[in-house]
C-alpha cells in the first residue's frame, strides 16, 4: 500500500527542544547589524533622539510659557536665566524653540504618517491589479504631480480654514503621490518572484499574500523613504508658515521661529541662529539616519 | 496507452492550449496576434508515475507546468485530474483544491520568501491541509518534514539567505510536500544548481515519489536529467508533444528527427567514447511562437524535412506500442517501423 500521508505518528520522532534550534538571523536583524557598524548614521540616531526627547519633555522643566509675555525682558541676548535669548516681547527662546519643536516634529510624522497610509495602500493595490487599473490609477497620480502645491494650500486654507490638522492633511496629500509610485514600483517586481507564485499555488488567499509575503517585503524602502520624507515635510511646513499659511501666533514652529528671526536678524542675531541651529541639525541628522537605513536594509545598493 | 480503458489515468491533459494575446495600443488595446505558447498538447500521466517533459527553452514547458498549476488559465481543451476538468472549476475553488497539487519552481533563490524562517515557510503550508495544528505537533510536523528532504530540523529557526542553494531546494521540496500533494510540477527543479547538487535533488526527488508514491510531472530543458527520474519521457517542441517513450527507448531509438538531435546532444562521460560521438547539429533557432511555421513545427530545422511537412501539423501516432511521435516521416527515417498511410 502506497503511503500518500506525510504525517508522522506521533511518537517516532524526537520534537527538538527550543534551546537546541539554531537561531537564524532575519534580514531586520543583519541590517540592524549594518546600522550599529554606520558610525554617522549612530550619531545622527542619537542626536535626533536627543533633540526629540528635549522637545517633548523640555518644555515641562522650563519656568516660562512659550507665549508668557514679559517685556521689560524683551530682546535680550542668551544669559543664564535666558539660555538662548528672548525675542523681542520677552518670551523665552528656548522654550519656544521647544515647544515649535514639538509642532515641527508632529507636523513631520504626522504628514509623513498621512502619505504612508494613503501611499503604500495606493501603490500596492494599483500594481497588485495591474493592467489597465494600474494605468489609470497611475495617470490620476502624474496629474496630482502637476498641480502646484502651494495653490492647492492656499486653496484648502481658504475652503477649511488654517488648522494644524489641516497642514497635516495638506502635505500628507502631495507627499503620498511618491510613496505611492515607490510602492507600485516594488510591488511589481516582487509580485514576478516565484515566492508570490509559490504562495498562489499553496492557495493563500490573496489578504494573505499581501500581507505576509509582499508587504514585509517592501517594508525596507519605505522605511528608507519615510524617515527621508519627515524632513522634507519639516521643510514644506517652514516654507508654509514663511507665507503666512502655517501655525499661526502665539504658537510657533521652527519655520514660524526662523521667519520671525530673519526680520530681527540683524539686531538680535541670536532669534535666527539657535532656531535655525536646531532645525538643521534634525534634517541632517534625519537625512543621515535615512542614508543609513537605506544602506543596511539593501547593501547592494551601497557604494562600498 | 494499452490499458487507458481499463483505467483512467490520475492526470489527463486533452488538447490543451495556452495563448497569451498580443496587444498593442494603451487605453484601448487592440489583439494584435496571440503567442501559442502551448498549443495542442495531450498528455496522459499513471499514479505514481513520473513523466519527464523535455524540450528546449521557450518550447512552452514552463507555461505548461502553469497552466496544469491554475497559475495560468487554459486558453483551451482540458485538465483533469482525477476525472475532474480542472479547467472547468471556478478559481475560487481551485484555490481550495490546490493543496492536491504543488509545484517546485527553478530558482531556490527566489521561490522562498527571504522574510520567513523555515519554520515559518513550512508551517504555513501545513496549515493548508491541517488548520488546527499548532504548538508542539507543529514543530514535529515541520521536523519530520526536514528529516525527509535531508535538512536537520534544528535549522528550522533558520532565513533562507542562511542556507546553500540546494539546502534551499530542499526546503522548497518539504514546502511542496507539507500540504501532501498527490501531484508535483516539478518545473526545472535543479537546473539552478551545481552539478554536484543536481544529482543529490535528483536522488532526493526520486526517493520521496517512489516512497510517498507520489505522481510528478518532471521538466528539464537536460535530457541526461530527465532520463535519470524519469518513468517515461515526454518531448516538447514549439509548444507540442513531438514524442513520447520510456527513457531508455527514447535514449536507445529515438523516433522523431528533434528528438534524436536532443539525444545526440549529450556528452558521453568516456573521453574516448566522446570522441566517436556524432553529433545531429540542428541548423538555426527555434522559430517564434508569435509566428510559428506552418504544417510541423519542426520542418525548417528538420534534416529530413520534404515538402509534405509544410503541409499539415502532423498528430501524435504510435509507431511502435506505447511510443507516439508527431513526424510522418518516421517509416523513411526507420525503415521497418509503422507505415505511411
Amino acid at each position: 500500500m502506497i503511503r500518500t500521508t506525510l504525517s508522522p505518528s506521533p511518537d517516532d520522532l524526537p520534537v527538538p527542544k527550543l534551546e537546541e534550534l539554531e537561531r537564524g538571523s532575519s534580514l531586520w536583524k543583519d541590517a540592524w547589524r549594518r546600522l550599529r557598524q554606520n558610525r554617522l548614521a549612530l550619531i545622527a540616531l542619537a542626536l535626533f533622539t536627543v533633540i526629540a526627547i528635549v522637545c517633548v519633555l523640555g518644555p515641562f522643566m522650563t519656568p516660562y510659557g512659550y507665549e508668557e509675555q514679559r517685556l521689560a525682558y524683551g530682546a535680550q541676548g542668551p544669559t543664564w536665566e535666558h539660555w538662548m535669548g528672548t525675542d523681542a516681547l520677552g518670551r523665552d527662546q528656548l522654550t519656544r524653540i521647544m515647544h515649535g519643536g514639538r509642532i515641527s516634529l508632529s507636523v513631520g510624522f504626522m504628514a509623513t504618517a498621512v502619505s504612508l497610509v494613503i501611499g503604500v495602500l495606493y501603490g500596492a493595490t494599483s500594481a497588485y491589479i495591474g493592467g489597465r487599473t494600474d494605468a489609470v490609477m497611475m495617470r490620476f497620480v502624474d496629474i496630482l504631480y502637476a498641480m502646484p502645491f502651494t495653490i492647492f494650500v492656499i486653496l484648502l486654507t481658504v475652503i477649511f480654514g488654517r488648522s494644524l490638522y489641516l497642514i497635516f492633511i495638506a502635505i500628507g496629500a502631495v507627499e503620498w503621490l511618491t510613496m505611492a509610485r515607490i510602492v507600485r514600483g516594488q510591488v511589481l517586481t516582487l509580485k514576478q518572484q516565484e515566492f508570490i507564485e509559490a504562495a498562489v499555488s499553496l492557495g493563500y488567499s490573496n489578504g494573505r499574500i499581501i500581507l505576509r509575503h509582499l508587504i514585509p517585503n517592501v517594508v525596507g524602502p519605505i522605511i528608507v523613504y519615510a524617515t527621508l520624507t519627515v524632513p522634507a515635510v519639516m521643510l514644506l511646513e517652514a516654507v508654509l508658515s514663511f507665507l503666512g499659511l502655517g501655525v499661526q501666533p502665539p504658537m510657533a514652529s521652527w519655520g514660524v521661529l526662523i521667519n520671525e528671526g530673519k526680520d530681527a536678524m540683524t539686531v538680535y542675531p541670536w532669534l535666527l541662529f539657535f532656531p535655525a541651529l536646531f532645525f538643521s541639525l534634525t534634517l541632517f541628522s534625519l537625512n543621515f539616519l535615512g542614508d543609513g537605513l537605506r544602506d543596511a536594509l539593501d547593501p547592494k545598493s551601497s557604494k562600498d | 496507452m494499452s490499458d487507458g480503458a481499463v483505467r483512467s489515468p490520475f492526470l489527463a491533459l486533452e488538447d490543451v492550449k495556452t495563448h497569451f494575446p498580443v496587444t498593442q495600443g494603451f487605453l484601448f488595446r487592440r489583439r494584435t496576434g496571440a503567442v501559442k505558447a502551448v498549443d495542442g498538447v495531450s498528455l496522459a500521466i499513471q499514479r505514481g508515475e513520473v513523466l519527464g517533459l523535455v524540450g528546449e527553452s521557450g518550447c512552452g514547458k514552463s507555461t505548461l507546468s502553469r497552466t496544469i498549476m491554475q497559475l495560468l488559465r487554459a486558453s483551451g481543451g482540458s485538465i483533469r485530474l482525477e476525472g475532474r476538468d480542472l479547467c472547468a472549476v471556478s478559481m475560487k475553488q481551485i484555490r481550495r483544491e490546490r493543496i492536491n497539487f504543488q509545484m517546485i519552481f527553478q530558482d531556490p533563490y527566489a521561490s522562498l520568501n527571504p522574510r520567513m524562517t523555515v519554520y515559518d515557510t513550512i508551517k504555513e503550508a501545513i496549515r493548508t491541509r491541517h488548520p488546527h495544528v499548532g504548538g508542539r505537533a507543529m514543530i514535529r510536523r515541520v521536523s519530520s518534514l526536514m528529516d525527509k528532504v535531508g535538512l536537520a530540523p534544528k535549522l528550522m529557526r533558520k532565513y533562507p539567505h542562511e542556507f546553500s542553494g540546494g539546502q534551499r531546494q530542499r526546503i522548497a521540496i518539504a514546502r511542496a510536500l507539507a500540504p501532501e500533494p498527490k501531484l508535483i510540477l516539478a518545473d526545472e527543479p535543479v537546473s539552478a544548481l551545481d552539478v554536484s547538487i543536481q544529482s543529490q535533488i535528483l536522488n532526493l526527488l526520486a526517493k520521496l515519489t517512489r516512497e510517498l508514491g507520489l505522481t510528478m510531472l518532471f521538466i528539464s530543458h537536460d535530457l541526461g536529467v530527465v532520463k535519470y527520474i524519469s518513468h517515461r519521457i515526454a518531448v516538447m517542441y514549439l509548444g507540442r508533444i513531438v514524442e513520447i517513450g520510456s527513457p531508455r527507448e527514447i535514449m536507445e531509438k529515438p523516433l522523431h528527427p528533434y528528438t534524436q538531435a536532443l539525444v545526440s546532444a549529450i556528452p558521453f562521460p568516456d573521453p574516448r567514447l566522446e570522441r566517436t560521438r556524432r553529433r545531429m547539429v540542428l541548423e538555426g533557432d527555434p522559430p517564434s511562437p508569435m509566428d510559428p511555421p506552418g504544417g510541423c513545427p519542426f520542418h525548417p530545422r528538420c534534416p529530413f524535412a520534404e515538402a509534405a511537412c509544410a503541409r499539415e501539423v502532423p498528430a501524435l501516432k504510435e509507431y511502435l506500442p506505447d511510443r507516439p511521435a508527431a513526424c510522418i516521416r518516421i517509416p523513411e527515417i526507420h525503415p521497418g517501423i509503422g507505415s505511411r498511410e
